[in-house]
């Protein structure tokens, strides 16, 4: 169960040639529950990717503090879905997923999470032959591989087609209901936002902070319902227009 | 495929065949102790063979070679990459990295003899110097050049620093690697031929000085001959093969 705090009160990028010293954060304060999933809503370039990097460790360089518990003597295991599929070229899908596993983990799953993904002819090739959307298909898998205790997913469906957005989707809400962990998710698309989410988070243009949180109140089972997810987004651009700049 | 692999080999064996028959000519027009026909050559490398003479002597120029290769790629490829790594050493280590790839090459030799004597380790010594600098250069471009997201991931899936090294890291570096492996071969060879001539009583270097004060050019062309067939061995053999395991996602 991790329990996440995140208090950043700046983040700034230096001055580099011509470009101006930026404030990409000023004061943002989330809290994450065990198991909860958040969307995170924001127009592009508000620095949610900048965030995500924060909270993966990968950038130190920030005032504030990340408190990442898990409850046990263990550093908590992120699996991070990049913006662009970050996959090793010289290394074939299957390596690519295995590689980011820490210790043995049974080759069912795998085949399984490959099976589901709709990759298992493609699982021996290298990434160059493989379309974007399939190279992020097995981005997807590679984080979902490594058991997560937090899934960071930076706008994962992009540039996926429709019908298999929507089965990655539903794959996801799975493994999530069978093994919950926290999920942080970052998406320009309301609807998606709200078809997934416990929290939907929504972020200001830089310098960037939260601007309002609101709880979906739909249950699980009520998410399939397509009138009943549009009929809570209409309210909620009725009664919160300052977010219709964001979406 | 094997239409196309059938007439470039035949292609080869008969650009082979041409450049004799202008030798043969040339050596018959000329007509001179200066320039050996083919035959003449083909007999006295035999002989060479024959007597032990060239397989000792070469044997020994290809060990010196190997030694400072490896010690010259080792000692190259870690500095590169420090350096590419780490820009405070960089700044510091730049300036002497070009004054090292700028001194003659028989300025250090000379200075190597004279101030560790006419021994084996001074030779090498010359020619790692020379060596290094080159391996270092190409090696910290590749280190500039690596991909920061894909370390990114490694770090945000925690692969461990042997994970990174053979997964991550050292793929990219291949090319760079091998561009140095290929030059510092060629420029190794050149200039161990040198050292070897100027403080060696045996090698290659040693025995075409020889050949050198007897004028005896078949013997020159036939230790030639040895030579060029050895690099192209380790072309094919070596180097090739290892190209083609590493290259092999590419489409």
């Amino acid at each position: 169960m991790t329990h996440i705090n995140i208090h950043i009160k700046s983040k700034r990028y230096p001055a580099i040639g011509q470009a101006q010293p930026h404030l990409a954060i000023e004061n943002l304060q989330l809290s994450v529950q065990p198991s909860e999933f958040i969307c995170l809503v924001g127009p592009s370039g508000c620095g949610k990717t900048t965030l995500f990097n924060i909270i993966a460790g990968l950038d130190q360089d920030f005032e504030g503090d990340i408190s990442l518990a898990t409850g046990q003597q263990r550093h908590p295991k992120i699996g991070y879905v990049f913006q662009n599929p970050r996959l090793l070229p010289w290394r074939t899908v299957r390596e690519n997923i295995e590689l980011a596993l820490s210790g043995p983990q049974s080759n069912d799953s795998i085949a399984s999470l490959i099976a589901a993904m709709q990759l298992t002819d493609m699982q021996h090739v290298y990434p160059e032959r493989l379309s974007l959307g399939m190279s992020r298909r097995v981005a997807i898998i590679r984080a979902f591989a490594v058991n997560p205790d937090l899934l960071l997913m930076d706008e994962p469906f992009v540039s996926i087609d429709a019908p298999t957005a929507r089965q990655v989707r539903t794959l996801l809400l799975q493994l999530w209901q069978q093994r919950p962990h926290s999920v942080l998710f970052v998406t320009h698309d309301l609807r998606e936002a709200i078809a997934l989410a416990d929290r939907l988070v929504f972020l200001s243009p830089p310098p960037m902070s939260v601007i309002t949180e609101i709880s979906v109140p739909i249950t699980r089972q009520d998410r399939n319902d397509d009138a009943a997810l549009e009929a809570f987004r209409q309210q909620l651009l009725h009664d919160y227009p300052k977010i219709r700049t964001l979406v | 495929m094997s239409n196309c692999k059938l007439s470039s080999s035949v292609l080869n064996a008969l650009s082979l065949l041409i450049f004799l028959c202008l030798w043969q000519l040339l050596a018959v027009w000329v007509n001179s102790v200066t320039l050996p026909p083919p035959i003449a050559v083909a007999k006295v490398f035999w002989q060479a063979i024959l007597s032990g003479e060239l397989p000792y002597h070469l044997g020994v120029t290809l060990l010196r070679l190997t030694i400072s290769f490896i010690i010259a790629m080792l000692l190259g490829c870690a500095i590169g990459i420090l350096l590419g790594r780490n820009k405070a050493l960089d700044g510091l280590f730049d300036q002497w990295l070009i004054i090292f790839l700028n001194v003659p090459a028989l300025v250090s030799m000379i200075l190597c003899y004279v101030w560790f004597g006419l021994t084996e380790s001074a030779a090498i010594l010359a020619v790692v110097i020379n060596k290094i600098p080159n391996v270092v250069v190409t090696v910290r471009e590749g280190t500039r050049a690596l991909n920061q997201d894909l370390s990114e991931m490694a770090r945000c899936y925690r692969f461990s620093k042997r994970k990174t090294l053979q997964h991550v890291i050292w793929p990219q570096l291949h090319p760079y690697i091998m561009a140095a492996t290929r030059s510092g071969l060629a420029l190794i060879w050149k200039i161990i031929l040198v050292v070897e001539l100027l403080g060696r009583s045996n090698g290659m270097g040693y025995q075409l000085n020889l050949f050198f004060q007897l004028f005896d050019v078949a013997s020159i062309l036939a230790y030639t001959f040895a030579f060029i067939t050895v690099v192209q061995l380790i072309e094919w053999l070596v180097l090739k093969p290892l190209d083609k395991k590493q290259q092999r996602w590419r489409r």
